[in-house]
Order: structure tokens, then C-alpha cells, then sequence
């Protein structure tokens, strides 16, 4: 660990290298996190099968480009895939679990997520797969960075899609809706908002938005039916630092977590980087425990 | 009084549940007409199922070619061989309850192995236990070889064996006096860490610095923490091993970053693919495997590997991975060690593969005490050209090792 530390020091640009590839990955997880947020705030379930939609949309880009479409294209194609799956499963199981306890929607998703699992393996075989998009490497400052070409298509696309969201959200009829919904879901009921069906649009917006960042994960590393749940925990884990409601803190603890965790990965070494994630997310519940008391005493 | 009736009907159980389950062990193995039955728990489905599929074909294809070339004559009789299967859903727990199945129900006699040493670790205390030879070919793990087991007979190399040619290689091409710098980025996984023990005795027996050691978690899906190592301290060899995942993250990322490393060594390759999916950034890898069919092996069955390969090719439509090649040869050994023995009885049999010493297209075929094929190095290929080519053992090579692996910038 110390003599990972030395080398830090003696190669600074490795650090700027680190963190770079990291911020990369970490817009992946922010991808992913911004649906979790969504489904979390408006529906009140917390969405176990997030990682198996991301699977789901590496697989619908691998076959999509089978069938001769341009990788890059793949990534609209697979969240529309996904809209449609999320909506789906939807109308088949979350609308039975909406207002159920938090235990009831944990257990129904767990098992989507299983059944999804093996279905994907079932269907499109156990093997690791990879998409290979014909891009580039970027080598910049005499080779002290080296940056995939498609890391960077997935940093702007998930920053355009973060934009995309909250312009949504904000301007948009349906996105107003969504708002009105998850601040309160009687009043708007009362109001005329049909929450059955912001409730469908949010599911399924969280998987489309899933679909686009696996889409991603399959061009810039691999892909096989079990990959899903380090993208669960880590989008878990960007939702419980950055609150339910707030883009931007979603997308910079996003882009902090795919740092931070290479950073680890590097100094730690490989073995405790996913043991990193899971600490760093114990030591943030335990905090948010405290200060949330603390809130709570002040008040009273 | 009630006590001592109770007593004596639960003696007159257990006696009478002690008798069948004699009985069914002692029963003749399973011979229909003039079929002596093999069994076989493969992974049809689950995360193993491409793998198993291969294994199935192997087996399959071996019991054809024997049976059209008459049988195996056990004392003076011609009989052919069959298989029953069944899918294991790549779980453990069923594989075992299915070696049960097979011995107690079908009185299945011969256990042909599983895909993966995890299914066999599962399986072998079942056929241990009721004395029913099991041969394997898809069970490398040094481990299983330690529990001092009397019926496992497994003909491939053992997980420490995959990646030392690629240290043995590395050693010639070092100068005079220069002390060699290795990496190791190995899974965290039983596999790979027999693999790494195996690489570091290997390693340090030459003088060799292991400068990079890191252990990647089975869920990792991104190497660039341990590449920024590499490209830091420079390895004039980096060994990986990571099943297919591994190959494929490894190749694709030092690749995508232009890490330069004079030597890269991996296993799984064919598995993940690598010239398919990566054309020319798979270029000069190096690639551990159990057979190839460029080797010169032969035997009367198949004739030479290169003849298994195109039967396999011309039966199946697609060029035969290792795992199929292995698993015919355990057939094979189960039909020369029944001719031996000249009986069906499990005993008899277990002693005669004890004493196996044939060659075939896969290499020679030798037990030592623990039940390991000594007979039969591992092959290393390198990627030349968009081909595997092997390259080690020097004896069965086909082509010079490329050495060292040019610049990213000059490619």
C-alpha cells in the first residue's frame, strides 16, 4: 500500500490518470443513479433490478449492432428498448407493490432482478461480451494521459442525458407531473394527475436511462448476465450521498464515487476496490444516521 | 417393554435400509443389452452452460467414434457405450444430488466429470463414498488432488500448470544478469490464485522480482487501477488470469490506454474470444491452453489432433475448443481401462485407470498416486497474425515466439 502511495508521488500525472479514467466510470454510475433517484423519490421503492437493467441494455446494444447498426447508435436504441421493458414490467409488478412497505418492493425487485438474470443468460448464453465501437485512444500531454475516445462519449452523453433530465423534469408537462407526484401523490391525484401512469413513465424512464449507461458499459468494458450488481450498490450508493431530488449533487457523486474508487483500487489494490465502495457506503449511512438525529433534536 | 419394540423395529429398518442401499452399491454396473451405461451431471444451463455444451460434444463425439469402431471388447464380448446425462444448472448442490441419482437410481457404475472444479469438488465425495470410478476433464484445481481421493482420475493439468511456460519463455528472452520484473493481476477466485501460486514458485525458482500483485474481485468489470501500475512500473511480463472475463477486460483495456508491455500472458483467451472480438489488439498475447490442434499427438481412435479437430469441426460447425478435446480423451480412457480390466466391476476398473499409460490425439495419458495426468504439458499459444499458434513447449511448438511485443506507437 505504501510503496502504491511512493509511486503516486513520484508520477504525479498517474494520479491525473486515475482520477480521469475514474470520473469516466463515474458518469456511467451517475447514468444509472439518476433512475434509481427518480423511482426512489416518485414511487418510494428502491429498484434492486437497476443493475440488471443495465445489463439488459449492454445485451440490447450487442444485438442491435449484430444486426448492423452503428455501435454509437445503439445507445438511443437500448434505452428505448428498455422504456418499453420498464413499462412493461410495470404494468405487470410494480404497480401492485407501489404503495406497499418498503420490505414488499425490496423482495418484488430482488426477484425481477433474478428472474431477469437468468433469463438474459437463458437467452443470450453465459459468456462475457464486448461491443467494439472502432474508436480511438486520445493521448494527451506527451502520453501522461491516455483516455479512451468511447470513455469520453460516455462522460458527454451521460452529462447531456443529466442535463436532458432536469430540463425535463422542469419544463415538460409529463416531468411536472412526475414532480407533483413524488412531492405528494394524494394532492396530485386530487388534482388531476393521473399517478398511475407518472408512476409507469417514471419506471420506465429508469430503465431507459439504465439501458443507455449498460449501452455504454458493454463498448468501454464488458458484459455478462451477472454483472449487474455492482451497479446496484454503486448507484445506491451515489442516491444516499446526493439526496433524492438533486441532479447536479447526483451527478457530482457520481463522477466522486468512479474517482474515488480507482483512486482506491490503485492504492489499496485491486482486491478492496469493490470493498472500498461498500465501506465508503457504511460509513455514509452511519453519518447520514447521525446528522439526520442531530436535525432531529435541533428541532424538537 | 414398548421401549425395547420400538427399538427392535427400528432396528429391523435400519437393517432392511442398510441392505438395499448395499444392495444397490453392490448391484452390477449398468449394462443394457450389449450398452454398458456411463453417467454424466454436465452444465446444460447456468453460467457454465457454454462450457458444458462443449464437454457434452466431446463426450458425445468419443462415444460415436468408439462405438463405430466396434465397442470395447471386455472379455470377449464387443460392447457399446452410452451416456446418461443430466444438467447440473451449474449449482454444486445438484451436481452432487445428481451423482447420487445416477449411482443409486440408474446404477450407473462410471461417472464421467462435470464442467469445472468447483461441480467435481461437489461430485467426488459422492463417487468416493459409493467406490464409483470418476473420470474428469474439466476440473483443474490443484485442490482436488490433495484430498487424498481413491476414484478421481482427471487427464488435464492442474491450475498451477497454466501459466508457467509463459515464466519458463520469459526466462529465456532475459539478458545476461538481468533480473526479470513480473506482474500479476489474478482473480480473487480459487482458480486463479492456483494459477498465481503456481507462477510465483515458478517465478522466484528463476530469480525473478514480482513487482505488481494484485488480486481482482470476481465482480470487477474495470482493470484501469491495476493498468496504471503497469504503466508505471514497467513489467517486462504481465501475467493475467480471470476466466474469459479477465482476457477480454485485459486485452481491450491495455489496448485502449496503449500500455506497453513486453510480454502479456493470459488464460481463457479462446474462451473470451480474443482474436474474434479484438483483430490486432489481441496481437502478441500469449495464451495458456490445455491442447491445440496443431500439436503432434495421435492416436488410433481420432488419428492425430489435427484430425479431432476437423471431425469435431465437421460434426459441430465450429473449430473444437480444448474443453472438448479433454472430454473425449476421458472417454477414452474409461474404454482402455475397461478393456484392461476385462470386467465392469467398479474395483476392477478403478485399478486398471490406475495403471493407464496411453497416448492420445490430447497428449499422453499417465495417473500419478492423487489421480493427476503427468503425461501432459500445458500448450501456450501466441496470437500471431490473427491465428493461435503454439509457441511451448518448445518441442510441440509451431511457430518462434514474437518477442518483445512492439511500442503501441510503432504498431
Amino acid at each position: 500500500m505504501f510503496e502504491n502511495l511512493q509511486l503516486l508521488f513520484d508520477y504525479p500525472s498517474l494520479g491525473v490518470d486515475l482520477v480521469a479514467n475514474g470520473l469516466m466510470i463515474g458518469a456511467i454510475f451517475a447514468l444509472a443513479a439518476f433512475g434509481m433517484a427518480l423511482v426512489w423519490g416518485v414511487l418510494g421503492i428502491i429498484n434492486v433490478a437497476q443493475g440488471e437493467f443495465v445489463m439488459l441494455g449492454g445485451f440490447v446494444a450487442l444485438t442491435a449492432a449484430g444486426l448492423g447498426v452503428p455501435p454509437l447508435l445503439t445507445i438511443p436504441l437500448a434505452a428505448i428498448a428498455l422504456f418499453i421493458l420498464g413499462w412493461g414490467l410495470y404494468r405487470l409488478v410494480i404497480f401492485r407493490v407501489v404503495d406497499r412497505d418498503l420490505f414488499v418492493s425490496l423482495l418484488a425487485t430482488f426477484g425481477l432482478s433474478i428472474i431477469l438474470q437468468q433469463l438474459s443468460n437463458e437467452i443470450f448464453g453465459a459468456d462475457v461480451r464486448t461491443l467494439e465501437t472502432g474508436l480511438g485512444t486520445l493521448v494527451l500531454f506527451d502520453g501522461q494521459i491516455v483516455l479512451a475516445e468511447i470513455k469520453l462519449v460516455s462522460f458527454v452523453t451521460a452529462l447531456t442525458v443529466g442535463l436532458a433530465l432536469w430540463a425535463f423534469l422542469k419544463r415538460a408537462r409529463l416531468g411536472q407531473a412526475i414532480r407533483a407526484t413524488a412531492q405528494n401523490a394524494r394532492a396530485a391525484r386530487i388534482l388531476g394527475i393521473d399517478t398511475d401512469r407518472v408512476y409507469a413513465a417514471t419506471y420506465a424512464l429508469n430503465a431507459a436511462l439504465c439501458g443507455a449507461a449498460g449501452s455504454l458499459v458493454v463498448m468501454a468494458w464488458t458484459i455478462h448476465p451477472y454483472i449487474g450488481l455492482p451497479y446496484t450498490v454503486r448507484s445506491f450508493l451515489v442516491v444516499i450521498v446526493a439526496g433524492l431530488g438533486n441532479i447536479v449533487a447526483v451527478i457530482t457523486a457520481g463522477l466522486g464515487l468512479g474517482a474515488l474508487e480507482n483512486l482506491a483500487g490503485f492504492i489499496l489494490g485491486a482486491e478492496y476496490q469493490i470493498a472500498f465502495v461498500f465501506v465508503l457506503m457504511v460509513i455514509l449511512l452511519v453519518g447520514r444516521n447521525f446528522w439526520l438525529r442531530r436535525k432531529r433534536e435541533y428541532l424538537e | 417393554m414398548i421401549l425395547g419394540n420400538v427399538l427392535k423395529k427400528l432396528g429391523v429398518v435400519l437393517m432392511a435400509a442398510a441392505l438395499t442401499t448395499g444392495m444397490t452399491v453392490k448391484a452390477s454396473a449398468k449394462v443394457e443389452g450389449d450398452t454398458v451405461y456411463l453417467g454424466a451431471a454436465i452444465s446444460l444451463t447456468g453460467k457454465y452452460s457454454t462450457n458444458g455444451a462443449h464437454t457434452r460434444k466431446g463426450y458425445d463425439l468419443a462415444v460415436e467414434q468408439i462405438n463405430a469402431a466396434g465397442g470395447v471388447t471386455v472379455d470377449g464380448q464387443a460392447y457399446k457405450l452410452g451416456i446418461i446425462y443430466y444438467d447440473d444448472e451449474s449449482t454444486p448442490a445438484r451436481g452432487a444430488q445428481l451423482a447420487e441419482r445416477l449411482i443409486q437410481q440408474d446404477g450407473v457404475q462410471f461417472i464421467l466429470g462435470p464442467y469445472s472444479s468447483g461441480l467435481t469438488r461437489a461430485m467426488a465425495p459422492i463417487t468416493e463414498k459409493y467406490g464409483i470410478p470418476m473420470v474428469e476433464a474439466n476440473g483443474a484445481s490443484i485442490s482436488l488432488f490433495q484430498e487424498g481421493y481413491k476414484y478421481l482420475f482427471a487427464v488435464l493439468s492442474t491450475t498451477e500448470q497454466y501459466l508457467q511456460g509463459a515464466i519458463d519463455l520469459a526466462a529465456e528472452t532475459a539478458g545476461e544478469g538481468q533480473t526479470l520484473r513480473v506482474g500479476l493481476a489474478m482473480e480473487n477466485d480459487p482458480f486463479s490464485q492456483d494459477v498465481r501460486a503456481g507462477v510465483i514458485a515458478d517465478a522466484e525458482r528463476l530469480g525473478m522480482r514480482i513487482v505488481i500483485d494484485d488480486k481482482l474481485p470476481p465482480e470487477l468489470n474495470d482493470m484501469s487501477a491495476t493498468l496504471a501500475k503497469v504503466r508505471a512500473l514497467r513489467p517486462d511480463l504481465l501475467v493475467v488470469s480471470g476466466h474469459a472475463k479477465g482476457a477480454a477486460l485485459a486485452i481491450r483495456q491495455i489496448a485502449d490506454s496503449r500500455i506497453d508491455i513486453p510480454m502479456l500472458a493470459l488464460t481463457h483467451c479462446d474462451a473470451a474470444q480474443v482474436i474474434e472480438k479484438f483483430a490486432e489488439k489481441a496481437e502478441f498475447a500469449l495464451c495458456a491452453s490445455q491442447w491445440a490442434p496443431g500439436l503432434s499427438y495421435s492416436d488410433d481412435l481420432f488419428g492425430s489432433a489435427r484430425d479431432f479437430a476437423d471431425l469435431f469441426e465437421a460434426t459441430f460447425d465450429y473449430a473444437p475448443p480444448y474443453q472438448s478435446a479433454e472430454s473425449a480423451a476421458a472417454v477414452m480412457v474409461f474404454a482402455d481401462a475397461f478393456e484392461r480390466a476385462g470386467s465392469f466391476d467398479p474395483l476392477a476398473v478403478r485399478d486398471a485407470l490406475a495403471e493407464t499409460d496411453m497416448l492420445t490425439f490430447y497428449g499422453g495419458i499417465e495417473f500419478d498416486e492423487t489421480g493427476r495426468n503427468i503425461a501432459k504439458p500445458m500448450v501456450l499459444f501466441q496470437v500471431q497474425d490473427g491465428e493461435y499458434r503454439v509457441v511451448y513447449p518448445s518441442g510441440a511448438s509451431e511457430a518462434e515466439l514474437r518477442h518483445p511485443t512492439p511500442r503501441w506507437s510503432e504498431r
